[in-house]
């Protein structure tokens, strides 16, 4: 990464913190709730949202869950062990693994054939999401997301599974500043050290599947996104031109993973058009 | 001349849409503010509504007449007191305004005259601009008001120290951004920087009041404070934090600093009229390049 990007990518952690953690505490209080309850990995994300939920409201308003499924690696699920032993949390580990296999055997059955990767994945974070909001509605908590900025403008998540929840504390940060925060506030080395995973199959790394590094990709979306520049403006400034068309094609092509669904316009006010109310009305 | 003025800021927190508990927020902090021995308070831009109001912005209008607007109006009978909220015009037009009360009666009111409608801003498609800048006495001396974006334009104040303004009072509801740079927001910078420089090319003093809380994530950073004719920050709100803060004005400040540095003496506002008069003419002026 250039120095100048770098620079520029660097974090006053002690002010984010105190943001991210007066977002945490009044978005959920506002909302009426006390709780929160997030999906822990043992990867960076998770993991820092876990050290943020318990900085802002303390660890008994804080609920963790763990949702293994055969083929996560083990050292994933020790490392999600070490954070909810490091901040003395509550957790509940919920394997995923009857529900994901009990729907693939019926539905393989229905289509003829053996689902491939990118739908048993996709199943298996579905799968998470519906437990999670199971889980929500059990313990009064508010669903806490864990897609960074990088995840979110790649669309390297799954619609409606992951990247679903009620308030996302980390999606305005890339993946070179989560790497900052969860330093700051004291994630375990070896959260902090291995290659990102989405641990959906062995062997999984985030990189190898994207084709390039989370830098590369933070050097350049930095540009595009926070900068306005342009692709050839990039390509001016000597990267290659191939790659930036690559990611801001991707950008573009996943926005509507940041969206709600589209809705038809018929009458005078449609939801979303010109019926416009932030979240937070009346709290 | 030993004047002593107690100015109190309100740094809230408003409810989004919900006037009457703000004006009941706004009551309780102007109680507290009378015991701990203020003359006049001042709020942030909006704290009667909040700031996103979007659609909601035809339920939380009120004219100024309004009884919700009078409960605080009433209250300026023992306590000088500027707020904000969207004031509706009898032809209906939708105003962000700033009101001076006292002695229980409106004394001064003004209207946002620049609008925000870009980035992250949408004022322009719910509120009508306002017409001006104007100079009124309060208890500070000659005052103006200018709300958020008017003070990022440089002829806001320039024109109201021109009236003849020592005080500006500025309500703003200004979100946190960049939190990459160093030290502060990037935009908690940029106007510490620009209340500091108003403060010393004009003379005056400035209150700055800026609001805290977060809508739908977006994060009011606070910082309110009052800077005098020198420059020097007499008080510093903490970003993030609601609270009541309190620093003393003194009108002989001013009149010191216009001494030592009189640069609105030596002000050309002839100059300024005919050249802009001429810009706007479409002339150049005499060694100007044309367009």
């Amino acid at each position: 990464m250039r120095p100048e990007i770098e620079q520029r990518l660097r974090l006053n952690t002690d002010l984010a913190r105190r943001v991210l953690t007066a977002f945490i505490r009044e978005e959920v209080e506002k909302a009426g709730f006390q709780r929160v309850i997030f999906g822990l990995s043992g990867g960076i994300d998770s993991a820092l949202v876990a050290y943020l939920a318990v900085e802002a409201l303390g660890r008994d308003r804080v609920q963790a869950v763990m949702m293994p499924y055969r083929t996560s690696s083990p050292s994933s699920l020790e490392d999600a062990r070490r954070v909810v032993e490091d901040l003395g949390m509550p957790a509940l580990t919920v394997p995923i693994t009857p529900a994901v296999d009990a729907y693939f055997e019926q539905m393989d059955r229905l289509l003829g054939g053996a689902a491939p990767v990118l739908r048993r994945g996709n199943r298996m974070a579905r799968e998470r999401m519906a437990t999670l909001f199971d889980l929500s509605a059990h313990f009064g908590a508010l669903v806490l997301g864990t897609s960074n900025k990088t995840e979110l403008l790649l669309g390297y998540g799954t619609q409606f599974g992951d990247l679903a929840s009620a308030l996302n504390p980390i999606g305005d940060l890339y993946k070179y500043q989560v790497r900052q925060m969860a330093a700051a506030v004291g994630v375990p080395d070896s959260i902090l050290s291995k290659p990102p995973s989405a641990d959906l199959w062995a062997d999984q790394t985030d990189e190898s599947e994207l084709g390039f590094g989370y830098d590369e990709a933070d050097e350049v979306l930095y540009q595009l996104v926070d900068q306005r520049l342009s692709v050839a403006e990039l390509a001016a400034r000597g990267y290659e031109e191939r790659f930036i068309r690559h990611v801001a094609e991707r950008v573009r092509r996943n926005q509507y993973k940041r969206r709600t669904p589209v809705i038809a316009k018929l009458s005078g006010r449609t939801i979303g058009v010109d019926f416009r109310y932030l979240r937070d009305w009346g709290l | 001349m030993t004047q002593r003025i107690q100015v109190a800021l309100g740094q809230v927190r408003p409810v989004l849409g919900d006037v009457g508990r703000n004006v009941d927020k706004h009551l309780q902090y102007m109680a507290k503010a009378r015991e701990q021995g203020a003359d006049v308070i001042v709020f942030p831009e909006l704290g009667l509504t909040g700031y996103q109001v979007q659609d909601l912005t035809l339920e939380v209008a009120r004219p100024l007449s309004h009884p919700d607007i009078h409960r605080l109006v009433r209250e300026s009978r023992s306590l000088d007191v500027v707020f904000s909220f969207v004031e509706e015009s009898d032809a209906h037009l939708f105003h962000i305004s700033s009101v001076y009360a006292a002695e229980g009666e409106v004394r001064a009111v003004h209207r946002k005259v620049y609008l925000p409608t870009y980035g992250m801003f949408d004022e322009g498609r719910y509120f009508a601009a306002g017409g001006g800048f104007q100079v009124f006495t309060s208890r500070l001396g000659a005052t103006g008001m200018l709300v958020c974006e008017d003070a990022w334009h440089a002829t806001s104040p320039y024109l109201l120290a021109m009236g003849g303004a020592s005080v500006l009072i500025l309500p703003a509801a200004s979100p946190a951004r960049n939190v990459m740079e160093q030290g502060d927001f990037g935009s908690q910078a940029f106007w510490r920087q620009l209340l500091q420089v108003y403060a010393q090319l004009f003379g005056t003093y400035i209150v700055f009041v800026n609001r805290v809380g977060l809508e739908d994530g977006v994060n009011f950073f606070g910082g309110s404070g009052v800077v005098s004719p020198q420059g020097e920050w007499l008080v510093e709100a903490p970003a993030l934090e609601e609270g009541l803060y309190l620093a003393e004005v003194k009108p002989d400040a001013v009149r010191r600093a216009r001494y030592t540095t009189p640069l609105l003496r030596d002000e050309r506002a002839d100059l300024v009229w005919r050249q802009l008069g001429n810009l706007l003419d479409g002339r150049t002026p005499k060694g100007g390049l044309a367009r």
